[in-house]
C-alpha cells in the first residue's frame, strides 16, 4: 500500500527491513533524518541494533566496518565532507571485500561551505572500488536499498546508495513500503563466508607485498564487472517479487528513434522525462538515459543503448576540476571503444543545489552547440557561467602580494 | 506545463520557524494522498532558525509527479505571518487570479490587484483551540473551503495520522481548528466575498 512519507523516512523504514545488526553514524545534513529515524526504531525496541553514534565519519565508517567483518549486517548514510572523511576506510572497506551498505544524501562539497545537492561527494570517491547506484525518487531509494544488500553481499562488494539531498531526502511522496516478509524472502539472512570468529583465529586486513598487491587490486576490478550483470538480474528478480523495476545499469525514456539523448543521473531525471515528453509532443527525435550504476561503470551497455543517437548532451551534477565532466568523459571512453564517433556534450549545471528546472534543461537541449571536431573535446561548458557572480572587492593578485611581503617584513599598518 | 492533464495546482506556504509551514505542507500533502491524489511536499531547502523567514511547496495532482524541482508559479500562497508582506517576495511568480491566504484581521490596505485575497485572524483562531497561536491548520482549513482541491475530512484524516504521536488533545485540537478555519472561509465563499478557484 502505497503511503505519502519523506524520502528520509521512507529509505530507514527500508533500512530497518532489510535488519541490520549495527547501525553507525554521524550526523551531518541532509542525511540526519535517516538516522534520526532508525535511532528511535532501536530506542522503540521496533529494530534489534546495536546504534552508535560514532565521533566522527570516520569513526562511523570504521564501526561498519568492523561489524560486517564479524559477520553482521550494518548500515550507514553520511554525505558531503562526511563522505571525505570516510575516505580511507572506503577504500579498506572495499579492499577487504566487506559487503557494506551505505546511504550517500548527495551534497555538494565545499568550499564554499553549501548544504544543498549536487554529487560531487560521491562522485569524488568513484575510485574507491564501491558499488554506486544512483536513484530518482524516493521508491527507487527503498527498493534499491533493499537489493543493494543482495548485490553487496552476493558480489563481495561494498554498495553505496546515492540519493538527493533534499531533492529526494526531504521530500513527502508516494512510496510503496514492502511488509517484512516479503523484504525477508528476497533479501536471506546474512552468512558471512570470513566471518572473524576468536575460535578460528585470522587475520584481515593483512599487509601485502609487490610480488601479489596488484593481484588483489586485479581481484576486485574483476569483481566489479561480474557485478554488472548480478545487478541487472537482481532487478528482474526483484520486479518479478515486488512488481517493480528501476532499469538495472540504465534506464532508457523514450529512446526509440532518438537522434538526441539526454544523459543524466539522480531525481533530475524527473523534470528531463517531462521535458522529452514535451519535445516529443513537438515532433523532436529526443529521448532520456539515465545512469542508475555509475560504478562499475556500464560501457558496453551504454554503447549499445546510444549506438542510434546522432548526439548525446550529458548533464553533470559534479566537475572533476582541471578536467571537466566525469560521466562525459567516460561515456566518451566507451563510445570510442567501440568505434562510435557520437559527438557528446557535457553541460554542468544544478551545484550546489542550484535548480535544474525544465526550462533549463529545454535551453540545454535547444541551444547545445554540437560540432563534428567536439568528438573528444575535453572540458566541460558550465550552465550557469561562474563569472555571473563577481569576487568583491576584486581580487589583485598583485596587491596581494605585497601585502603579503609587508607582513613577513613585519611593515604592514593597522 | 502539464496543460493536458485534469488537475495540477501547486500551493506556496510562507511562514516563520516555529509556525509550521513545513509541516502544514506536509499535512496538505497528505490530505490530498487521502484524496486519491498524487502528491508532493518539501521546504525550501536551507537552515532552519525560529523566527527566520520559511518556504514550503505542495504540488496536487491526478497524474504521477516526477519533476523534483521548486516551485515558481503557485496557485496559491499561504502566508501565515503578515510581517512576511514587507519583507519576503511573498507574491513572486503567483499567477493572475491565484488565491492568497493571510493570516491577519483584514486584507492589507495597499494589497496587490489581480489575485484572491483571503484574510482570516488564523493565530487568534489556532490559540483558542490548541492554546498557542499557531496558525496552520486553521489555515489549511481555510485553503480547502476557498479552493476545493482538499477535502476537509481528508485533513482531518491527515491530521489525525500525521500528529497521532503528539497525542490525542493535540490531534482533537488542531481537527477543531481546522473547521474553523473552513467555516470561516465557507462563510465568505457563501456570501459571495470570495471567489471559488476553477
Amino acid at each position: 500500500m502505497k503511503q505519502l512519507l519523506e524520502g528520509s523516512q521512507a529509505v530507514a523504514e527500508a533500512a530497518r527491513l532489510c535488519r541490520p545488526q549495527v547501525v553507525a553514524a554521524y550526523p551531518i545534513t541532509p542525511q540526519t533524518h535517516i538516522i534520526e529515524r532508525l535511532a528511535q526504531h532501536v530506542a522503540d525496541g521496533e529494530l534489534t541494533a546495536e546504534f552508535i553514534n560514532a565521533e566522527s565519519e570516520f569513526g562511523a565508517a570504521s564501526i561498519v566496518l568492523g561489524a560486517v567483518a564479524t559477520g553482521v549486517r550494518a548500515f550507514t548514510a553520511t554525505a558531503s565532507q562526511g563522505l571525505l572523511l570516510m575516505t580511507e576506510v572506503l577504500y579498506n572497506i572495499a579492499g577487504l571485500r566487506l559487503p557494506v551498505v551505505m546511504v550517500c544524501a548527495n551534497r555538494a562539497v565545499g568550499a564554499p561551505i553549501n548544504i544543498f545537492s549536487d554529487h560531487q561527494d560521491s562522485m569524488s570517491v568513484r575510485d574507491a572500488g564501491w558499488i554506486q547506484l544512483y536513484v530518482e525518487s524516493n521508491q527507487e531509494a527503498v527498493d534499491t536499498l533493499i537489493q543493494a544488500y543482495r548485490i553487496a553481499e552476493v558480489c563481495d562488494l561494498p554498495v553505496m546508495v546515492c540519493m538527493d539531498g533534499f531533492l529526494l531526502t526531504h521530500t513527502f511522496e508516494p512510496v510503496d513500503l514492502p511488509t517484512q516478509a516479503m523484504v525477508d524472502n528476497f533479501l536471506p539472512s546474512f552468512c558471512f563466508s570470513r566471518t572473524l570468529d576468536p575460535d578460528h583465529p585470522m587475520t584481515l586486513g593483512g599487509a601485502s607485498e609487490p610480488d601479489n598487491y596488484q593481484e588483489y587490486r586485479s581481484a576486485q576490478q574483476t569483481a566489479m564487472e561480474d557485478a554488472m550483470p548480478v545487478i541487472e538480474a537482481l532487478d528482474a528478480e526483484f520486479n518479478d517479487q515486488f512488481g517493480r523495476a528501476h532499469g538495472g545499469l540504465l534506464r532508457a525514456y523514450r529512446l526509440e528513434k532518438a537522434e538526441t539523448v539526454l544523459l543524466g543521473i539522480g531525481s533530475l531525471m524527473g523534470a528531463v522525462h517531462d521535458v522529452v515528453d514535451k519535445l516529443r509532443d513537438q515532433g523532436q527525435a529526443v529521448g532520456a538515459l539515465r545512469l542508475r550504476c555509475f560504478r562499475p561503470f556500464p560501457a558496453q551497455a551504454l554503447v549499445q543503448q546510444l549506438r542510434g543517437a546522432r548526439r548525446i548532451i550529458v548533464l553533470e551534477k559534479a566537475i572533476s576540476i582541471g578536467a571537466g565532466g566525469i560521466v562525459a568523459a567516460e561515456l566518451r571512453a566507451a563510445l570510442h571503444q567501440a568505434g562510435i564517433m557520437t559527438p557528446v556534450a557535457s553541460v554542468i549545471g544544478g551545484l550546489g543545489g542550484r535548480d535544474l528546472t525544465p526550462e533549463v534543461i529545454e535551453a540545454v537541449f535547444q541551444e547545445t552547440m554540437f560540432q563534428e571536431t567536439n568528438v573528444g573535446e575535453v572540458g566541460a561548458a558550465f550552465q550557469f557561467a561562474p563569472e555571473q557572480i563577481p569576487l568583491n572587492p576584486p581580487f589583485s593578485k598583485g596587491e596581494a602580494r605585497k601585502k603579503g611581503e609587508a607582513r613577513n617584513e613585519g611593515t604592514a599598518d593597522g | 506545463m502539464k496543460s493536458n492533464e485534469i488537475c495540477f495546482h501547486e500551493i506556496r506556504f510562507h511562514g516563520r520557524g516555529g509556525q509550521g509551514a513545513v509541516s502544514a505542507a506536509a499535512l496538505l500533502a497528505l490530505a490530498a494522498f487521502e484524496d486519491g491524489f498524487e502528491s508532493q511536499a518539501f521546504p525550501k531547502f536551507g537552515s532552519e532558525r525560529r523566527g527566520a523567514p520559511v518556504e514550503a511547496y505542495v504540488r496536487i495532482s491526478s497524474a504521477p509527479i516526477r519533476a523534483h524541482n521548486q516551485v515558481y508559479a503557485p496557485d496559491a500562497v499561504v502566508i501565515q505571518d503578515a510581517s512576511l508582506l514587507r519583507t519576503e517576495p511573498v507574491l513572486q511568480g503567483l499567477k493572475p487570479n491565484g488565491l492568497i491566504l493571510l493570516n491577519a484581521d483584514e486584507k492589507p490596505v495597499q494589497a496587490s490587484s489581480g489575485f484572491r485575497w483571503v484574510s482570516l485572524p488564523a493565530s487568534q483562531i489556532g490559540e483558542r483551540h490548541i492554546g498557542r497561536p499557531l496558525p496552520n491548520t486553521v489555515l489549511l482549513g481555510a485553503l480547502a473551503a476557498g479552493t476545493g482541491w482538499v477535502k476537509l475530512v481528508a485533513l482531518e484524516q491527515a491530521i489525525g495520522n500525521h500528529l497521532a504521536g503528539k497525542g490525542e488533545a493535540i490531534v482533537k485540537a488542531n481537527i477543531e481548528a481546522v473547521r474553523e478555519g473552513y467555516q470561516f472561509v465557507a462563510q465568505l465563499v457563501a456570501q459571495q466575498r470570495v471567489e471559488v478557484a476553477s
